[in-house]
């Protein structure tokens, strides 16, 4: 039987590291300090620099990167990957820098697939140490503007990056024209027609400058000629429409737009692996929720949905997955570190349709956002904390939207009765 | 009654993040008065219009900064405009951009719109953070409450005066913060510039219309909160 064991490959120093880092993290988890994924990592790569890049020798590996769906298409290349039968390490707390993708490697030792999210600044770095077989690009745009890099800028070294590894299979988005043009560089593509909802970063060519001509999904640059490429698989409606053209029903248990096009690329990159597509499409269906995102809870007789969404595209693509009228709608902002501490991004989302429906404004820059709604004459009530919410609201149910830290402390809060 | 006309330059490539508020906050101010508003995106294949009453500029990046201000040179319609009194409103990379010069990509200059007598570099430290700023008594504004993000250094020259001295955060570098002339005012407050300040957006709508009448009652009562709140938070009340 082939030794699937990487660890007992690894060299005397690397085996050390992954000991102690593995150790780290036990102690952080009991401390109760988080899943202590980072801390094992930054002390295994302490130890030994290359870490990262012996424990991914001889694994295949993909690298899941975007402004939005990260977490969740990780989650759903993971499932789809499953008919394999083979183990695969993945980083599914979000740990999705160098030390969060190390300690993922490290607790799955013997697993020969890994599925790692990963920050958009980094993929350069992670491309270079981890070899992939299959990076995804999701979509590109603006985040966090006070400590993300310029998205130009990102797209630029993405494509720099995936032009420097031919041994790699880019699966991207041929319909967000900054990840067509960072993928552009690769040998190797497959186009997913994904979908962009979000288009207030892309109206001109990331190659050129030019306002890009646009009609539908489909983009083209009137002066330098770079263009949406022929896609593959297709996203339309509900229906995934594979290389053969076969058409199928999704039927995801997680809800909207921007999961459906998770999923098509989800169903891209297993098929990249050879995985029977029905297989793969059945697992998918069986994800629920992904790392308390779309949570169902009751509190006090009411019914709570909560959503996660950290940026423009992320909150727009929300508020198409909201329940219709008269559901209330709890909004809630925080600007901690982890959400960035400008609030400006509250004036990129179009709040409109919201006007016709009950409306509470929470979280710690709930003026900032009480304002945004003023501007859009959306009548709103502003509320302390979620039971508050859940009292003005009077009804059956509640859907709850909210940004990073805003989103974890509803969890915390709400985690507690159950 | 011919409307007020709000003009934004290039949505397409200098909004970088919120910047359609000054855009909302100027039409929302103007309308309660009972000023009739027309709205006019200008994308960047298009003509800009000479007509307009108050022109807006965003932020962006470095490349979309250059390309932005090749275009607008060769446009001409924006010196018309201001040639002719309109009133322009630009933040950030805007606002480097209506100065003699800029520093573009690896911080080669790159000559700006000449709209404003600044000039404006790399500095060595990305400003990033509140910036609160006491504004030229002269235009009787109160202090400006916003949030900064940006590597640029300015200097005036002695066409342009400062808007503001800084009290919190880096704004032109040497303790003072953007730049006016006549009706041309900028400012390194990114984004929504104008929502925390709603005295700096009345006074680019009396520039443009004159004397303003008063606002229905409680009708800032938020904005108002706001930017006590926000002064506050950085103990500037």
């Amino acid at each position: 039987m082939e030794e699937n064991n990487h660890r007992s490959r690894l060299p005397m120093r690397a085996r050390l590291a992954t000991t102690v880092g593995g150790a780290a993290a036990t102690v952080s988890r009991l401390a109760g300090k988080g899943d202590g994924s980072v801390i094992g990592g930054i002390i295994g790569l302490r130890l030994e620099p290359d870490l990262l890049s012996l424990l991914a020798q001889g694994r295949r590996v993909v690298l899941v990167t975007g402004t939005n769906g990260k977490t969740t298409t990780t989650r759903l290349i993971t499932a789809a990957l499953r008919p394999l039968g083979q183990e695969i390490a993945s980083n599914i707390y979000g740990a999705n820098m160098e030390a969060g993708l190390t300690s993922a490697l490290s607790r799955a030792p013997g697993a020969p697939l890994a599925v790692l999210e990963t920050d958009e600044k980094y993929i350069p770095a992670m491309v270079k140490a981890t070899s992939p077989r299959v990076v995804v690009l999701l979509n590109l745009s603006r985040d966090q503007m006070d400590r993300a890099a310029e998205i130009w800028l990102l797209a630029r070294r993405w494509r720099e990056a995936l032009g420097n590894a031919p041994g790699c299979r880019v699966v991207a988005n041929a319909d967000d024209p900054l990840v067509a043009w960072a993928a552009g560089a690769s040998r190797q593509v497959t186009w997913v027609a994904a979908g962009q909802r979000w288009r207030d970063d892309s109206w001109c060519c990331p190659h050129c400058g030019a306002h890009l001509e646009r009609a539908g999904d489909d983009w083209s640059c009137p002066e330098c000629g770079n263009r949406r490429p022929p896609v593959s698989w297709v996203l339309t409606g509900d229906a995934v429409i594979d290389p053969s053209g076969r058409a199928r029903p999704l039927d995801l248990a997680l809800p909207g737009r921007a999961n459906r096009s998770n999923a098509v690329v989800a169903l891209a990159v297993a098929d990249a692996f050879g995985v029977n597509i029905a297989h793969a499409l059945r697992e998918l269906r069986g994800v629920t929720s992904v790392a308390g995102r779309y949570t169902q809870v009751s509190r006090r007789g009411c019914d709570i949905r909560l959503l996660l969404a950290k940026n423009p595209a992320g909150w727009l693509e929300a508020l198409d997955v909201l329940a219709p009228p008269p559901v209330p709608v709890l909004l809630s902002v925080n600007a901690q570190g982890p959400d960035g501490r400008d609030t400006s991004w509250l004036w990129d989302v179009d709040y409109r349709r919201l006007r016709g429906r009950t409306v509470l404004v929470g979280g710690e820059r709930r003026l900032d956002l009480a304002v945004r709604l003023e501007a859009d004459e959306v009548p709103f009530r502003l509320v302390n904390d979620i039971d508050q919410a859940v009292d003005l609201a009077g009804a059956p149910h509640l859907e709850v939207l909210a940004n990073y830290t805003a989103f974890q402390q509803y969890r915390a809060v709400l985690g507690r009765t159950e | 009654m011919r409307p007020l006309r709000l003009v934004w330059i290039y949505p397409d490539l200098l909004s970088t993040y919120g910047d359609r508020g000054n855009l909302l906050v100027l039409e929302r101010r103007a309308r309660l008065r009972g000023l009739p508003v027309e709205i006019i995106e200008v994308n960047s294949d298009q003509a800009i219009p000479r007509d307009g009453d108050i022109y807006l500029m965003g932020g962006g990046e470095d490349l979309p900064q250059t390309l932005a201000t090749r275009r607008l040179q060769a446009d001409s319609g924006l010196h018309q405009a201001v040639g002719q009194g309109a009133v322009l409103f630009a933040v950030c990379a805007g606002y480097q951009m209506v100065g003699m010069e800029f520093g573009g990509a690896d911080d080669t200059p790159v000559a700006g719109l000449g709209l404003l007598d600044i000039r404006s570099g790399r500095g060595e430290q990305r400003a990033v953070g509140e910036i609160v700023a006491d504004v030229d008594p002269a235009l009787n504004v109160p202090r400006l409450t916003g949030f900064e993000n940006h590597q640029g250094v300015t200097r005036l020259g002695p066409r342009a005066r400062p808007l503001a001295r800084t009290t919190l955060g880096t704004g032109n570098g040497d303790g003072t913060e953007g730049a006016y002339a006549g009706r041309v005012l900028g400012t390194y407050l990114h984004g929504p510039a104008l929502v925390r300040n709603p005295g700096l957006a009345d006074l680019l709508l009396s520039w443009a219309v004159g004397p303003l009448p008063p606002l229905p009652e409680r009708a800032e009562e938020l904005a108002l909160r706001l930017r006590d709140e926000r002064l506050t938070a950085v103990n500037a009340r």
